[in-house]
């Protein structure tokens, strides 16, 4: 067990006017560790989410990310330049939608290769044959690395998302849905592969769902939100086995069986 | 050498607030702890609160008040408040679990099932899953399940894998939640072998077991669940 964790929280909100988007949010987040935050829709998981991933500003509270030099640094006093190398390298998003993630009219390997060069590969060679290594680690056949992934399904963009953004060999992935709009198969066959993926290369990882499957199948610990509020937190087996919150009752035993 | 598992003054109650926030007391006042190399079996009839006494020692249901403590690497970690990271590194290296179902994850084969708990202990892939191979030759599951995902095996086939998986490790606790309850005689006795082992390697065993056979063959202690039941009184 490592002593420091990867990123700290402390008492994060975000107010849209006078509404409540998320309040006083803390956690710690540890490397190799799986987080996920659920809850309904309107929730504030989303807006938490980009708060956390710097793509939204909060109203209060701090975020603190241990850089690969060992510091600490508080996210919203980065600069510009360092916060976009940040997001680039050491970071992954995974967007629900495909489209909002990957650029739609360049092939599956330019996708790919496009992280690589921002952090300074300059070899064609090289970068052609780690994007053809990703393609096929998140099993999309080789053979389909110079088309476009507006020819490709659901579930190879989702993929093809997912090699896009772990190819830099990020230490913290952001993942919003990563298996909504995708049928059930497709989606055992993500969830697989990113279960996989996260435990090869001890990933931590803040995955937003709406799925409590999801959650037991790829999360460690749990989140659960309610009208902004973190209302319980904790290991997600105990989370879903022995719920305390009325809400997380509710939640749990509104799961349906097959 | 510290004893691997106390468990004192542990009272667990269930608040439904769907059901207006009634309070279903499971369980009061539990004292008990095993020692290595011994197997103690929780006794009672059904409903009792066997299983959700194993459920608390593991994390996964919480505690109202009391200590768990158990040894983990040369430290002793109260399970009723450890925090989520503690508990999970426990469960890696101290402390298995053998559940009555397998909770099966899809497309993943039955070895590699079996042989999870030692990928997550960073153990090489091919060394795990050739000691999951022989764990399930043991058990007498056919070579041709094992490159399968469980999940549409039957009972006994999934509990088989489940065993397999609790067995892998060598960690100084293991729970055992009616391991045998889905299986034939000859598979019985092959996990009373496997407990045996277990016994003379200095693990600490913490099992429920209506099989009288089986409970016989391996209990060295019963402890009586009735006597921590909040229906004592009434009964």
């Amino acid at each position: 067990m490592t002593d420091t964790p990867l990123l700290k929280v402390g008492g994060l909100s975000k107010f849209y006017g006078s509404r409540i988007g998320c309040k006083d949010v803390s956690f710690e987040l540890w490397p190799g560790e799986v987080l996920a935050i659920v809850g309904e829709s309107g929730s504030g998981k989303t807006t938490l989410l980009n708060c956390l991933s710097t793509r939204l500003m909060p109203t209060t509270g701090s975020v603190e990310y241990r850089m690969r030099d060992g510091n600490f640094r508080d996210l919203y006093h980065l600069s510009e330049a360092e916060r976009r190398f940040l997001m680039r390298t050491d970071w992954g998003f995974v967007h629900q939608n495909p489209a909002d993630g990957l650029r739609m009219t360049v092939s599956a390997g330019a996708n790919v290769g496009e992280r690589l060069m921002a952090v300074g590969d300059r070899h064609y060679g090289n970068i052609r044959s780690t994007a053809s290594d990703w393609l096929s680690r998140v099993e999309i056949g080789t053979d389909r690395i110079d088309d476009q992934p507006r020819a490709f399904s659901g579930g190879m963009r989702q993929r093809l998302q997912i090699a896009r953004n772990l190819v830099t060999g990020p230490r913290l992935v952001f993942m919003d849905e990563p298996t909504g709009g995708l049928d059930v198969s497709v989606q055992a066959r993500l969830l697989d592969l990113v279960r996989g993926l996260v435990n090869d290369l001890g990933l931590a990882a803040i995955v937003v769902t709406h799925d409590l499957a999801v959650a037991r199948l790829l999360s460690h610990r749990m989140m659960v939100m309610k009208d902004g509020y973190v209302i319980e937190h904790g290991l997600t087996d105990r989370v879903l086995d022995d719920p305390r919150e009325p809400y997380t009752q509710l939640l749990v035993s509104s799961i349906l069986q097959v | 050498m510290a004893t691997p598992l106390v468990v004192s003054e542990v009272f667990k109650s269930f608040t439904m607030h769907l059901r207006d926030g009634i309070k279903l007391p499971v369980i009061n006042d539990v004292n008990f702890s095993v020692a290595g190399g011994e197997c103690v079996v929780l006794g009672g009839p059904s409903g009792i609160g066997k299983s959700s006494i194993l459920k608390m020692l593991y994390g996964n249901y919480a505690v109202d008040a009391g200590q768990i403590l158990v040894n983990h690497q040369d430290r002793i970690v109260d399970i009723a408040r450890a925090d989520p990271r503690t508990i999970i590194d426990v469960r890696r290296h101290t402390m298995g679990y053998v559940s009555q179902f397998l909770r099966t994850v899809p497309r993943v084969p039955a070895v590699d099932v079996v042989a999870e708990p030692l990928f997550a202990r960073g153990v090489d892939a091919a060394e795990a899953r050739e000691k999951a191979s022989d764990l399930l030759a043991k058990l007498n599951l056919p070579r041709e399940l094992w490159s399968l995902p469980p999940a549409t095996f039957s009972g006994g086939e999934q509990q088989r894998v489940n065993i397999a998986r609790g067995f892998i490790t060598s960690h100084r606790i293991l729970l055992l939640d009616e391991p045998t309850a889905s299986l034939d005689a000859v598979n019985r006795r092959v996990v009373v072998e496997m407990i045996a082992a277990k016994k003379s390697d200095g693990v600490a065993l913490l099992g429920i077991f209506h099989d009288e056979e089986v409970r016989e063959a391996v209990a060295d202690r019963i402890l009586d669940v009735l006597e921590f039941s909040p229906r004592k009184a009434a009964a």
